[in-house]
């Protein structure tokens, strides 16, 4: 597999050395655990977390004289994620053994596919945080079987090993080294993962393992060819990516400032002492010997088979972002921000649904978005439902309610529950509309302030001192359009 | 195609064979046989013929995603030369 070199220098991507600047080269490898209720090859369950080695068939523990049997729901799976990568679904793959020796791979070798991949070359598109946007080259996509879990400190002499992971099925989706920053490689990680997450195919959890990433990493000159890589294992956070990435630059300049040379290694990144280190264990085990799995007969499907597959497909994210953009009139920005994640775009569609989207975008993300991170809690398990979200929505657009009293509104939801609209009812938080009860208060306040009545026929700006003093004495609840039109006709503005 | 001393002894390392010094020159023997008996299909001229997979034409088997096994980790153990009656145990390996 040559690497093309298909993304240009950009100078203010370059990091400086004491000889000059410097390009990171970045490709990744991203493990994705398909979402399904077995494994890959046996009938053993998924689950996280689950007693050790009890979703473990004889498949799974490699008992003499055990077969694969694929399962159907990951072959589609992985050409679901395919198609929603744009990228060209192979009709004929191969299963292959990749052998090497270690306690928590109890068959001696993972099937997996290396010549021909169930999918092929695609593209991701990355917004990056300047509003800057890249395409990313997908170079391939595979399925293979998950290894075991090995527990290194609960034992004195002995390593413990729980086999319930061996066999799930993992898509390892390899990028083209397309990446020029840590900055680059975290966006294109999260897009990819909400991509995932809006296919159903990988549930995105990354503290469950669900999804991690081999990073690899190497340096140049500008313009000069690429340099020799290191391959960063099992980075398992986006923010653990981009350190490593910055960390594992930082190495490769100093060596070769030094004068030295950079050796093709795997390495391991330590983010508590923010360092990358050598797994000299890991380099003998790379001569694999692949061959074509012989219990496995070639995977084919017929071109019909994708297609029904892609007329399923759910809206992705950027085609919601374009729809949000065009048909809502949102900034990319807000669209950005609200299709990021499927949950949120699934609620701010349930709010904005029949109402002003561009409002209701405003509560989505600003109200909700910053009580939600005040108390750390995912949308999923927002208090306030996007029906009540809704009502109180309709409840200032009827004019029942202002501005500010939907703001404390939303706190009573939020803390106590209920229906939106008996709630305003039952606490008097109506708007006042009747102009003869404004007019009375109105009438009070310029009685009692004739100086300040003076200033205001000299500066008009000042009228805001009456409007905030008839608010407050109605305690929020005097309709403000009202109050203004009566207060320019009463201090004769 | 032949192997030499080396070679046999990497690949028994990498298969986890633990071969004596004077084993191997008895197995680069025994392997190159094997190798030359092989490479007499060589002689066939097979430019342009697909790789056959299997005799008589036929698709994969492929199973439902349901879980219809697991649960069974006595048996899964039984065999095994250490264990604590949850976990495999091996000699500790750490990177």
């Amino acid at each position: 597999m040559t690497a093309q070199d298909t993304a240009p220098s950009a100078p203010g991507k370059l990091i400086r050395g004491a000889t000059g600047n410097w390009e990171i080269v970045i490709g990744l490898e991203v493990h994705a655990q398909v979402t399904s209720q077995s494994k890959l090859f046996s009938g053993a369950s998924t689950e996280f977390g689950g007693a050790p080695n009890d979703h473990v068939s004889l498949v799974d523990a490699a008992m003499p004289g055990m077969l694969p049997v694929i399962n159907a729901e990951c072959v589609r799976q992985a050409v679901r994620t395919g198609l929603g990568l744009k990228a060209q679904i192979n009709l004929r793959s191969v299963f292959d053994r990749k052998n090497y020796f270690y306690p928590d791979l109890p068959q001696g070798y993972q099937i997996s596919q290396y010549k021909s991949p169930i999918v092929g070359e695609g593209i991701v598109a990355v917004d990056l945080p300047n509003g800057e946007r890249i395409d990313v080259g997908i170079e391939r996509l595979h399925l293979e079987q998950d290894a075991g879990k090995s527990t290194h400190d609960q034992h004195p002499t002995m390593t413990q090993v729980d086999l319930n992971r061996s066999g799930v099925a993992l898509m390892e989706i390899v990028s083209k080294p397309d990446l020029r920053s840590a900055d680059q490689a975290k966006a294109y990680v999260a897009k990819l993962r909400s991509i995932l997450r809006y296919l159903g195919t990988c549930d995105g959890d990354m503290e469950k393992g669900s999804l991690r990433a081999d990073v690899n990493v190497s340096v140049r000159r500008p313009g000069e060819p690429f340099g020799t890589r290191c391959e960063i294992k099992n980075v398992n956070s986006i923010r653990f990516i981009g350190q490593a990435v910055d960390t594992e630059a930082r190495r490769q300049v100093d060596i070769l400032e030094d004068g030295g040379t950079i050796v093709q290694e795997t390495r391991l990144f330590d983010p508590d002492r923010g360092e990358t280190r050598s797994m000299r264990s890991k380099e003998e085990a790379h001569d694999y010997r692949y061959f074509p799995d012989p219990d496995l007969l070639p995977l084919e499907f017929d071109q019909a088979f994708v297609d029904e597959l892609k007329a399923k497909l759910p809206e992705l994210p950027d085609a919601k972002k374009a729809r949000l953009m065009h048909d809502c009139g949102l900034s990319a920005y807000d669209a950005d921000v609200l299709v990021a994640e499927r949950e949120t775009a699934d609620f701010f569609e349930a709010v904005a649904h029949g109402r002003d989207a561009k409002v209701a975008a405003n509560w989505v993300l600003n109200e909700l978005a910053g009580r939600l991170n005040k108390e750390g809690k995912d949308i999923g398990a927002s208090p306030v439902s996007a029906a009540q979200l809704g009502t109180i929505l309709d409840l200032i657009g009827e004019g029942v309610i202002s501005g500010k009293i939907a703001k404390d509104l939303f706190e009573i939801v939020w803390s106590e529950g209920g229906d939106p609209r008996a709630l305003v009812e039952a606490r008097g938080m109506k708007q006042v509309t009747d102009l003869g009860a404004i007019e009375k208060v109105i009438d009070g306040i310029v009685a009692a302030n004739p100086d300040k009545v003076a200033q205001a026929q000299a500066k008009p700006a000042l009228i805001g001192w009456f409007v905030g003093q008839v608010m407050k004495s109605s305690g929020g609840k005097a309709n403000p359009q009202a109050v203004n039109d009566l207060l320019k006709r009463k201090l004769g503005l | 195609m032949s192997v030499d001393a080396a070679t046999v002894r990497r690949i028994a390392h990498l298969a986890r064979i633990a071969v004596a010094e004077d084993e191997v020159e008895h197995l680069q023997g025994e392997l190159n046989a094997i190798l030359a008996f092989v490479e007499q299909l060589g002689e066939v001229d097979v430019t342009g013929v697909e790789p056959m997979t299997s005799v008589t034409p036929m698709a994969m088997k492929q199973r439902d995603d349901v879980v219809s096994d697991g649960g069974i980790r006595d048996d899964v153990l039984r065999n095994a030369p250490a264990t604590d009656g949850q976990f495999f145990l091996v000699p500790k390996v750490v990177e």
